[in-house]
């Protein structure tokens, strides 16, 4: 056993693990953070997205200890510590971004990574951005409508073809 | 997936020491190696990752203009810092896999795994490239040897790929969308001696360069010229994405569209 500290969502977290351990279980089972899912297990689906240092990485496909000592972000790190959504989160609710809920949580925080670097995404850049997460509900037009509308862009032209 | 250690070096140096322990292999961004650790396809005892070692990243040219990439840069960094330098070679980065992989995955850790359906070693091909590693450096007509096969020894790194930068290049890929890995793709690039193909994802022997059309381009630059050229389907990979006799016509169909893109 390894032991890892790395800062998650603004806090030091740290337990021992194995070298095979993933970030995503590292998350889920050390610290109980369940938001961040295991879909495909495979890297295909995204369920699983958080940042690490910034940038959007899929937990099921990197260890854990290529995480120490990084600030690792989740979903659980999005709203505020009274529970109020951020802009990206509450965009989801408003537009029906979500139906059973599993994929949400990497679609936002893929979401979060594209506004970063590119805060007013056409319609295009969303979807491309998008590639690799899948939703199972096939509710893409209104996960693309609440990422337009969380950039602050008009979203009654997105048609659901 | 079996347990292992994981090493972390700092410097080229420490890793070729690490990889000499028994059972051990490299890790590098992981994006193939984890699932296939996952499937249980290998067993190491140690991996010893890359990630950390800063001698290995980043993007630069060279005295001779050449184009020269960190073997650990990942390939979003690829996209942004090559762009103004060879932009055919950054969008073939900025389209691997998804933004996601893109942020973990390397160009030395597609290069050294060469897998027949990667992006990377069409380019790398094409450009007619150089392989450095820990002990020696390649020229890319040496290094690919067939199907996950290189010219790599046992415990060699890819420290740096040098890309001579073409006059103009493009890269046409048709995407396996449940994979992201191209179906068959046609990187070409034209030097002021010559015009150089090569095709991934279509043969059973890996990335290869399409001579006939090369000397058809090389005399006159056209997507029209190779319309009459074919491939033979026989030795091309054949599953239940696309039948072999598919592949090969998507290589003739690629490679014009390339061509097509560079004003030939």
């Amino acid at each position: 056993m390894t032991k890892v500290t790395m800062t998650v969502n603004g806090k030091s977290a740290s337990g021992d693990v194995e070298g095979r351990t993933l970030l995503v279980e590292f998350l889920r089972e050390n610290l109980g953070l369940t938001g961040t899912h295991v879909g495909c297990d495979t890297s295909q689906c995204g369920a699983c997205v958080v940042h690490v240092d910034g940038e959007a990485v899929k937990a099921c496909t990197m260890f854990a200890v290529e995480a120490q000592g990084a600030e690792v972000a989740t979903i659980e790190g999005q709203a505020a510590p009274d529970g109020t959504l951020n802009t990206i989160q509450q965009a989801f609710q408003d537009h029906h971004g979500l139906q059973c809920g599993f994929c949400t949580p990497g679609m936002v925080m893929s979401a979060a990574a594209l506004l970063k670097d590119n805060p007013k995404p056409t319609e295009a850049e969303i979807r491309h951005y998008l590639d690799g997460n899948i939703c199972r509900c096939t509710g893409y037009h209104n996960i693309v409508k609440a990422i337009m509308a969380a950039s602050g862009q008009d979203v009654s032209r997105i048609a659901a073809e | 997936m079996y347990n292992f250690e994981i090493e972390k070096p700092a410097t080229i140096a420490d890793a070729v020491k690490a990889l000499g322990r028994d059972e051990a292999q490299p890790l590098s961004g992981g994006q193939t190696l984890i699932p296939t650790l996952k499937a249980r396809l290998a067993a190491p005892s140690v991996l010893v990752s890359l990630h950390g070692i800063d001698e290995m990243k980043g993007v630069c040219l060279d005295d001779d203009g050449r184009l020269c990439i960190g073997g650990a840069t990942i390939h979003s960094v690829v996209a942004k810092e090559a762009q103004a330098h060879y932009p055919a070679l950054a969008g073939l980065a900025a389209r691997i896999g998804d933004p996601a992989v893109r942020n973990r995955g390397t160009i030395g850790g597609s290069v050294a795994n060469n897998d027949p359906s990667a992006c990377y070693p069409a380019a790398v091909l094409a450009s007619g490239a150089t392989v450095v590693t820990n002990k020696r450096e390649i020229a890319a007509d040496d290094y690919f040897q067939g199907m996950f096969a290189t010219a790599l020894e046992e415990g060699e790194i890819v420290t740096e790929v040098k890309f001579p930068i073409p006059q103009s290049a493009h890269y046409e890929k048709h995407i396996q969308p449940a994979s992201r890995f191209p179906l068959v793709a046609a990187f070409v690039a034209k030097y002021a001696d010559g015009v150089r193909v090569a095709i991934t994802g279509a043969s059973e022997d890996g990335v290869f360069r399409w001579t006939e059309a090369e000397e058809m381009l090389s005399n006159s630059f056209a997507a029209d010229g190779l319309k009459g050229l074919t491939v033979d389907g026989s030795g091309m990979i054949s599953d239940l994405h696309g039948s072999g006799e598919y592949r090969a016509h998507l290589v003739g169909v690629m490679t014009r569209r390339a061509v097509a893109a560079m004003g030939g």
